[in-house]
């Protein structure tokens, strides 16, 4: 695709430093800007190659910003023409954008969580956290709730939905292991029974 | 009886085993894992660490590690958390995208992502009701602290308002609630 310098990753770097910063609420919320950034405006990667990323990260365990590290991956596979360079590149462009993304994020919270450590009797920093603990609550929730209604025709997707509630009652109330769950899930989708 | 983390290569090999078996969310597995499991965490300090690591900037597991770590061993345990969250993951990505291109072909994997995708669902749903059991000892009560929660429930799954303005709205009036009665 083209033969990346020394300055081309620096501006790889900048750019996932400026993702970190911009990322309040998750990876999700910029991904139409990077979309926008890396596709379309300096082309490091093909279309199909950014879809391509969400979707090995959205398959792979782990955090999810771990799709960061499948777009420095993708970054790094365009950057040199032959065969088996292009996957050493591959990992240094997963390292590149790991660390640009983790960087900034990862020094605030560790000076944020030594304050807080440093502080934790005082009153106004235990309402900090406790008077957040019902909003994680109902925030959690939520964030089950939006995955479960992308599958939104009835018909089609009640056997989604009864997977997930039955879920929800063994976490809840067994000790059910959760790759055993998983595993089920896989299964049962496999066969195409839900 | 609560426990804590005898080394930093134990607190290593903790998150790295959790990040793996995190598919869909990695909260469910920390829940189940830090506070079930290995009594690191009571549901009560895990929901007070949770709501710091959500509202910083960066993924929130990884924030509960840096967290968690560096509590019990400073900036080598911060580091020790980052990266059993992070390296085995992107070694197991590699190796998924080597194969990615010949394995999507097949509806039996789509059908089997579909399949853990809906039950990743509801482990993170699942997650949230063990966690709302904290609220039992919450200074505003479990009736107020619950009403609050489903109100911010109602607010990002069905009207759709971004968390950062329900934590602006509805989590600083909680905390100031909550400060309150704490004062009082």
């Amino acid at each position: 695709m083209m033969t990346f310098t020394f300055t081309d990753w620096s501006l790889v770097f900048l750019h996932f430093l400026g993702v970190s910063l911009m990322a309040v609420g998750g990876a999700v919320t910029v991904i139409p800007e990077m979309h926008r950034y890396m596709v379309n405006q300096t082309r490091w990667m093909t279309e199909d190659q950014f879809l391509t990323s969400i979707a090995i990260a959205q398959s792979a365990p782990g955090p999810n910003i771990l799709v960061i590290a499948m777009f420095g991956w993708h970054i790094g596979v365009n950057s040199v023409a032959i065969g088996y360079q292009q996957y050493l590149w591959g990992i240094l462009g997963m390292c590149v954008a790991m660390m640009g993304v983790m960087l900034p994020s990862s020094l605030l919270t560790y000076a944020t969580s030594r304050w807080v450590q440093a502080n934790q009797e005082k009153s106004y920093v235990v309402a900090f956290k406790q008077g957040l603990a019902p909003i994680v609550v109902g925030a959690i929730l939520a964030t089950s709730w939006i995955i479960t209604a992308t599958n939104n025709q009835f018909e089609r997707d009640w056997p989604l939905w009864l997977c997930t509630a039955v879920t929800v009652l063994l976490i809840w109330k067994t000790k059910a292991h959760i790759l055993i769950l998983l595993l089920l899930g896989a299964i049962l989708g496999g066969l195409g029974l839900i | 009886m609560k426990q804590f983390p005898k080394s930093k290569s134990e607190l290593f090999w903790s998150f790295t085993w959790l990040a793996l078996q995190g598919f869909g969310g990695v909260l469910p597995v920390a829940q189940r894992e830090l506070v079930d499991k290995k009594h690191w965490y009571t549901q009560e300090e895990f929901i007070e660490d949770w709501a710091v690591a959500q509202v910083l900037p960066g993924p929130n597991v990884v924030n509960l590690a840096i967290i968690f770590g560096s509590r019990y061993f400073g900036w080598a345990g911060a580091i020790a958390g980052i990266a059993g969250m992070l390296a085995f993951p992107m070694l197991v990505l590699i190796v998924l995208a080597f194969f990615y291109h010949e394995l999507s072909g097949y509806p039996v994997v789509a059908g089997a992502l579909r399949g853990m995708g809906a039950v990743a669902a509801g482990l993170i749903a699942g997650a949230s009701l063990k966690m709302a059991s904290a609220l039992k000892n919450h200074p505003l009560g479990y009736g107020q602290a619950s009403l609050i929660g489903v109100a911010c429930f109602l607010a990002v799954a069905i009207v759709r308002v971004p968390l950062i303005y329900v934590l602006l709205s509805l989590g600083v009036l909680s905390i100031y609630l909550t400060y309150r009665k704490i004062k009082a």
